[in-house]
């Protein structure tokens, strides 16, 4: 070996170097007017962005930060002059001289009708942010009558694509079905599914790309679905969990959290968050730790972080029960 | 991918079937655009979609098969459940209503058990959606999977006629002329040799003038071709009468590679002109595309035919594969140096897949689901590409235009709606049919030229443009019949859809019918539309059977509120229409409270 | 310094992505994601591996070479970039020193050579080559597929020469990256726990870099470097070492050959373990100190494999008699006569950054907002690294030239013979960690007890079927697993993980040959032999 082949001398610290230039995305602005002020945002902005820089809270249920906009719920249409009708903000990017309005009484009427629609045929209880929109858009679901009956096991997922029973029209058709418990992490009660696609994104192209889900049927039979219904230990699926963390609704739910409502033991005003690193590989995934009196109930993690982008595998996701086990031992 | 598979495992026919169609796909590339090619393999082969083949055809084309299923179980003519082997889908919609349909579902039910029920025997029936021959109402559709499986379109239909088609007999063919009462007429432009010549002949076609405006086209060069077009003012005959020029240039500014489908999705309830344009005319359309093709610079085109149209399909397989062999379509076209291939796509049982962006999807191999817009087609449409698409009867324009001239065309109709056109005359009319007019007849005009009112001979309304278009009362009859003079009263040409209804029709249930419809092929995406549509039929379920909740005015203000979600919030068109005839007919006519 | 040159992100914008000896589908998730984002867009994927994983199934061309040959390919990637003109000459002659004696090295690589010793098509590693040398932006990462051999280093170098001779190192997208196995590798390195560093991975041989640490802890440090793991085994071997401490590590399970590990645990004068979970190693010790989760019950800082420093915190509160680790250390300290004061995290952070120049800026305040910062961090200013080594592309260079590695492969020490003619390579699954004392309480759906996973082609030629049991015996020692058929492996190598040591002791097969430079042992490389138990129990029996 010549001496110029020698590694450097790791005796002797490599020396301080300049600060990495990072590639910068210098955007544009373009002039817009929201609800009467005429403002400047970068090129490429969705209205969503747009009306949050100015301090609008828009609305929004099936968007994400970390997902691909589907702009399926229609929660957060905004009106655009000039358009036959309204655009959702999360998906529509700023052009220059747009003119919106996101509170006119046309957007008010379309959010209301909305969630009164989705509250109609979901259940919402375990869904705090629904609660709010509907008291801020003075949502009556009960317009459409009272809630009809519920599916039976399997009724929903074996439905035909373009027929259904016609309805006597003396009850609101319902989502309603039993729980799906198959497995003892997470269970699936799309008695609660709004159909926000945010799961099918996470298993899929956004996230997790295992496809274990996916939008079946159609119409108002559309619903997430594995193939034939199959049990989740039979499905693709690998129980990341991404699916729960990204649920609006509590459909998709830790099986830990699940029981504990079913036993009248969970206790939200209880529980503290701690954000703290997964134990398991060196990849440093951001994990909020849920516990109640001591013990963990549920993981999370934030949406807004490089490493993680709120996603987990299924040892950071469930790999905690050691912990509370621990507690018990002397 | 990482791709995880249940252990059911394909039939040995399920295999063979499948095997049998990857070994003739093109060998690399993204395979995800066969899927549902290979579910309608399939679903020929076996009757249903078992989760044995559904594995087998994901692992070969690398889908994941929840995705595979959710595709599947999107459409209606695919089963993902086990079912007898032949089916019939028969028609029981608003075209096919006041023909007879009801009581053809009874004698089905009488025969076969209630619709839908699959026990044991080897046929079965189902209700079905407008199955697009309204002009032969009661309409059906015999399905038969297996070795020797056979699609019949029977109409008009008769209990024993679909019996027989079940049990394998062939229904008597009532040709091509029979939906076209104007055929041989002098004077015809579009309708010039459907159901006059031999769709299946290429000489024929030839002998009455086919290929000369293609000829013209290779001489004339993309850009003339396109300048006529632009200058001839052809508007789309789709519905949404969008000025092709205008789509065309869109297209031309983008870069290569480039697309032009050909949507033969014909599926608005009342509408058949395109199939019966396809069926007695179908070398037209190829030749059509070729020529926009070279006007747009696409390098492929595909024809998306909606899949209750067996005949129309053969016969344009036929079509391209005799301009194959002739030379008039795949490489060096005519010795042009201009090369472009088409490839017909069959749908599957889905309106949706009529709208431009849920059809590209289907295509792709995703749920035809429509997208958001912008970014439109012309600039991110079929795998991501700049897209034309054009409705079959603009397209079939297009070489009239070129032999015409674009001032000779443009001289027909009217300033805004230029040339001849389609009108798909059914209900109760004397000689229900395709009828060619120019633009601006008006629709008292148009219902005597179909020989006059049927049924009790006292019109009570008249549907325009279909079930996504608006109700006209009798006092409307000399509106002409243009986009323009539709939208004037508040109407809408839409597919060109005249539909009359005599006043034996008890309307609170036609409408039900239509709201039925809606909920059914709502894609079921967007939230106003997934749960509107069903809020609706709810709704004038109650007021058809005269159930309401609290006061029919309240009933009414309410429908009105749904009608104004799904237009203003729902993410396609579809949405945007699923309302629009039933608020018509509330609005301009005096609708009975209890059924006669 | 000793870490990914790259951040995650900037992977998602790669445009070649090679993955060595990785399975991060499983190993390393979330990592994946970033992966599958440049993917998704189209990037090219290689993944070099000797079995064809899940990560496999992703790519564009999966390099199924057999187990340590690595720098065979290597080499011969090398070698098709350079006959090919796709190496940047003039990254190589501003910025590295030693090519012509590497280019003369790698000369004898030929494609054809290097697919008879690895056994991979030629074509997928000219692909390779190309894909790598042309791409705008490449990635090359790996994980324990490379290290955990007894010439890891090399391994290691030899990768690193690629790196070198494309110039996809030291700018932004491009880079060379290990990915750590578990979650505080890299810190544990940072923080001085390797034989020859202090804190910050200032040499301990240095006498200037210890100086501060004398100066600040008033002592006089030796300055002579200790032992890694194996040289620890080793010197209890020797009877040179008595007496260990053993802070959350399970040797009596981790360890290869485990019936030497315990033969030499069990003989030390005294064993203190101080863990979270009463492993199989704190059964044998003397005196055990019940630790605090590190990660969730008490507070302090871990780094992660693109060098992010990030705040672990105490979201609940130990078991009663469960002590943070700072605590124990402190009071252990205070016992043998020496107050380090209140064991506060912060306040030893803040030594840290006192020692260590590369962590300086790292307060705790900016390490409490946000997601952390990347070393190196000088001042409060500094933004943190996203990449390393920007320094080579400055003209001229600042500091030294990176040198190119001549490396030849070493086949593994483990030979394959008649009696032992199976490769047996160990890893992990999705589900499981390490030896399963954390991962194994959880209700997984996932997991399946330890298996022996064979090719169809071998399951075949010993006549097993799925589930059977099969006896697996190597130079060392003896195990049952049942057989899993996995059609991802060749003939002649099968695949075990050592999640389920308390089921399957895989460890008591795995040789305890190491690298002499990183005290890795060779886990990936065992010769096996496989017998029916029906065979095996008559073989037994007295004749």
């Amino acid at each position: 070996m010549s001496d110029n082949l020698k590694a450097p001398d790791p005796l002797v610290p490599v020396p301080q170097g300049p600060v990495p230039v990072l590639p910068t995305g210098s955007r544009k602005s373009v002039e817009i007017t929201i609800d009467g002020a005429t403002v400047a945002v970068p090129e490429g902005a969705t209205l969503l962005e747009a009306g949050r820089m100015q301090g609008i809270d828009t609305p929004t249920l099936c968007f994400l930060e970390n997902l691909t906009p589907v702009n399926v719920c229609r929660i957060c249409v905004v009106e655009l002059e000039g358009s036959r009708t309204l655009v959702p903000a999360c998906s529509r990017k700023v052009e220059a001289g747009m003119v919106i309005h996101t509170d006119s009484e046309r957007v008010r009427h379309s959010r209301r009708l909305v969630l009164e629609l989705l509250a109609s045929s979901v259940d919402v209880s375990t869904a705090p942010q629904f609660q709010d929109y509907m008291s801020r858009y003075e949502a009556e679901p009960s317009r459409f009558g009272p809630p009809g009956p519920p599916a039976a096991a399997g009724e929903r997922d074996s439905a035909r694509p373009g027929h259904h029973h016609a309805p006597d029209g003396s009850t609101a058709s319902r989502v309603a079905q039993p729980v799906k418990i198959d497995n003892e992490l997470y269970v699936r009660d799309y008695s609660k599914c709004i159909l926000c696609y945010k799961c099918v994104e996470a298993c899929g192209v956004d996230a997790q790309n295992t496809f274990a889900i996916a939008v079946a049927g159609r119409g108002f039979g559309a619903r997430i679905a594995t193939e034939y219904d199959v049990t989740l230990p039979d499905s693709a699926c690998v129980y990341c969990g991404n699916c729960i963390g990204v649920c609006p609704t509590g459909a998709l739910m830790f099986k830990s959290e699940h029981d504990m409502r079913a036993a009248g033991t969970w206790d939200e005003s209880a529980q503290s968050q701690t954000d703290t690193i997964c134990p398991y590989c060196g990849v440093g995934c951001t994990l909020t730790v849920h516990a109640q009196h001591d013990l963990i109930v549920k993981v999370t993690s934030p949406l807004d972080q490089d490493v993680a982008n709120g996603h987990l595998c299924i040892k950071g996701r469930f790999g905690w029960e050691w912990v509370n086990q621990d507690k018990d031992r002397d | 991918m990482d791709l995880h598979f249940t252990s059911a495992e394909p039939t040995p026919q399920e295999r063979a079937a499948i095997d049998g169609f990857l070994s003739r796909l093109p060998a690399g590339g993204p395979r995800r655009q066969y899927l549902l090619p290979a579910l309608h393999v399939v679903q020929t082969s076996a009757g249903w979609i078992s989760e044995g083949a559904l594995n087998h055809l994901c692992r070969g084309l690398g889908v994941p098969p929840a995705e595979a299923f959710g595709v599947a179980d999107f459409y209606a003519l695919l089963s993902t459940r086990e079912q007898p082997r032949a089916i019939a889908h028969v028609c029981d919609d608003i075209g096919c209503m006041p023909k007879g349909a009801e009581s053809l579902c009874n004698a089905m039910e009488a025969t076969l058990g209630p619709a839908g029920s699959t026990g044991g025997g080897p046929s079965a029936w189902q209700r079905s959606p407008c199955l697009g021959m309204c002009e032969r109402a009661p309409a059906a559709l015999v399905v038969v999977a297996g070795e020797n499986p056979s699609e019949q379109a029977i109409g008009p239909a008769t209990a024993a006629v679909v019996l027989g088609a079940l049990a394998g007999d062939a229904p008597p063919e009532p040709g091509v002329a029979a939906s076209l009462p104007q055929a041989g007429a002098a004077g015809l432009r579009l309708l010039a040799r459907a159901g006059s010549i031999d769709p299946t002949s290429i000489g024929a076609y030839e002998s009455a003038g086919g290929f000369t405006a293609l000829r013209r086209a290779l001489e004339m060069g993309a850009e003339a071709i396109f300048s006529e077009v632009t200058s001839a003012r052809l508007v789309g005959r789709g519905g949404a009468a969008f000025p092709t020029g205008v789509k065309w240039a869109a297209v031309r500014r983008e870069p290569a590679p480039r697309y032009l489908i050909c949507n033969a999705d014909e599926s608005e309830p009342g509408t058949f002109k395109d199939r019966v344009l396809m069926e007695g005319d179908p070398f037209a359309l190829v030749e059509s595309m070729v020529i926009a093709g070279f006007a747009t610079g696409c390098e492929r085109g595909y024809v998306y035919i909606r899949g209750e149209y067996p005949l129309a399909a053969t016969r344009l397989e036929n079509a391209m594969a005799r301009c194959r062999e002739r030379g008039l379509l795949g490489d060096d076209i005519a010795g042009s140096g201009f090369s472009f291939d088409v490839e017909l796509r069959r749908g599957a049982g889905a309106y949706i897949c009529g709208e431009e962006t849920a059809l590209m999807n289907s295509i792709e191999g995703f749920r035809g689901e429509p997208r958001n817009k912008p970014p439109f087609p012309t600039q991110v449409g079929l795998f991501g590409r700049p897209t034309v698409i054009n409705n079959v009867e603009t397209l079939v324009n297009v070489p009239l235009v070129l032999t015409m001239g674009a001032e000779a065309f443009a001289s027909i109709g009217t300033e805004r709606s230029t040339g001849p056109k389609l009108f798909c005359v059914s209900g109760q009319v004397a000689r229900p049919g395709v009828y060619e007019a120019d633009f601006g007849i008006t629709l008292r005009e148009m219902i005597e030229l179909a020989g006059g009112l049927a049924g009790s001979g006292k019109l009570q309304a008249v549907l325009l443009g279909g079930a996504a278009g608006a109700f006209v009362g009798p006092d409307d009859l000399d509106v002409p019949l243009t986009f323009e003079g539709t939208r004037a009263i508040g109407a809408t040409l839409g597919s060109a859809v005249i539909m009359p209804f005599d006043d034996g029709a008890y309307l609170p249930a036609v409408l039900r019918r239509i709201a039925e419809f809606f909920r059914d092929e709502s894609c079921g995406q967007c939230v106003p539309c997934r749960v509107g549509t069903v809020r609706q039929e709810e709704l004038l379920q109650r007021l058809a059977s005269n159930d309401v909740h609290g006061s029919r005015e309240d009933e009414v203000a309410l429908l009105a509120e749904i009608g104004r979600v799904m237009r203003d919030a729902s993410i396609c068109g579809l949405g945007h229409t699923a309302s629009s005839a039933i608020e018509s007919a509330l609005a301009r006519l005096p609708l009975p409270e209890e059924p006669k | 310094m000793g870490g990914g040159t790259s951040s995650y992100r900037e992977m998602e914008e790669a445009d070649t992505v090679v993955l060595w000896g990785s399975n991060a589908r499983e190993t390393h998730p979330i990592y994946f994601h970033h992966v599958l984002k440049a993917v998704n867009r189209g990037a090219k994927l290689f993944v070099v591996d000797p079995r064809r994983t899940t990560s496999a199934d992703w790519a564009d061309t999966w390099l199924g070479l057999d187990v340590g040959t690595d720098i065979v390919l290597a080499n011969a990637v090398a070698r098709e970039i350079l006959a090919a003109g796709l190496e940047d000459r003039e990254f190589i002659e501003n910025a590295t020193s030693g090519f012509e004696e590497f280019h003369a090295h790698v000369e004898p690589y030929t494609l054809e050579h290097a697919a008879e010793v690895c056994r991979v098509a030629p074509e997928s590693i000219r692909r390779l080559a190309h894909e790598f040398a042309t791409a705008r932006n490449a990635q090359l990462c790996w994980t324990l597929g490379i290290t955990e051999h007894h010439n890891s280093v090399d391994n290691v170098l030899s990768l690193i020469n690629l790196g070198l001779l494309t110039g996809h190192v030291g700018r932004y997208g491009s880079g060379l990256n290990p990915l750590r196995g578990q979650n505080n590798v890299q810190g544990g390195g940072d923080m001085g726990a390797l034989p020859d560093r202090l804190v910050g991975f200032q040499h301990l041989e240095n006498d200037e870099l210890r100086r501060p640490f004398d100066e600040a802890w008033g002592i006089t440090m030796p300055a002579r470097r200790g032992w890694h793991l194996s040289g620890m085994f080793d010197a209890m071997e020797r009877g040179e070492l008595t007496s260990l401490y053993v802070i959350g590590e399970n040797p009596a399970n981790s360890e290869s050959d485990q019936h030497r590990t315990r033969r030499l645990l069990e003989g030390l004068e005294t064993l203190v373990v101080q863990d979270m979970i009463l492993t199989q190693t704190a059964e044998l010790a003397d005196v055990v100190f019940p630790a605090a989760a590190g990660w969730v019950e008490s507070e302090g800082t871990v780094t992660n494999s693109e060098r992010r420093v990030q705040r672990v915190r105490r979201a609940v509160a130990p078991p009663d008699g469960v002590r943070d680790d700072l605590v124990i250390l402190s009071d252990l300290a205070k016992r043998m006569g020496c107050d380090i004061g209140e064991p506060v995290a912060e306040a030893i952070w803040n030594e840290v950054r006192a020692l260590s120049p590369m962590h300086r800026g790292m307060s705790y305040a900016r390490l409490e907002t946000g997601q952390g910062l990347q070393w190196p961090c000088y001042d409060e200013e500094h933004p943190g690294e996203q990449y390393l080594h920007g320094r080579l592309w400055m003209r001229p260079v600042l500091g030294p030239l990176a040198p190119f590695s001549v490396c030849t492969n070493r086949m593994p020490v483990d030979k394959l013979t008649e009696e032992f003619p199976i490769r047996l390579t160990t890893g992990r699954r999705l589900d499981s960690y390490n030896t399963g004392v954390q991962s194994g309480v959880y209700p997984s759906p996932l997991r399946r007890g330890e298996t022996l996973d064979i090719s169809p082609d071998d399951a075949r030629a010993y006549g097993l079927v799925e589930g059977e049991p099969v006896r697996v015996t190597s130079r060392r020692g003896s195990v049952v697993a049942p057989v899993r058929i996995d059609d991802g492996l060749r003939a002649g190598l099968v695949f075990m993980t050592m999640h389920f040591p308390d089921d399957v002791a895989v460890n008591e097969l795995t040789i305890d040959a190491v690298d002499p430079m990183s005290g890795t042992s060779e886990f990936k490389a065992t010769a096996v032999r496989i017998e029916k138990i029906a065979v095996a129990a008559e073989a037994l029996s007295p004749v």
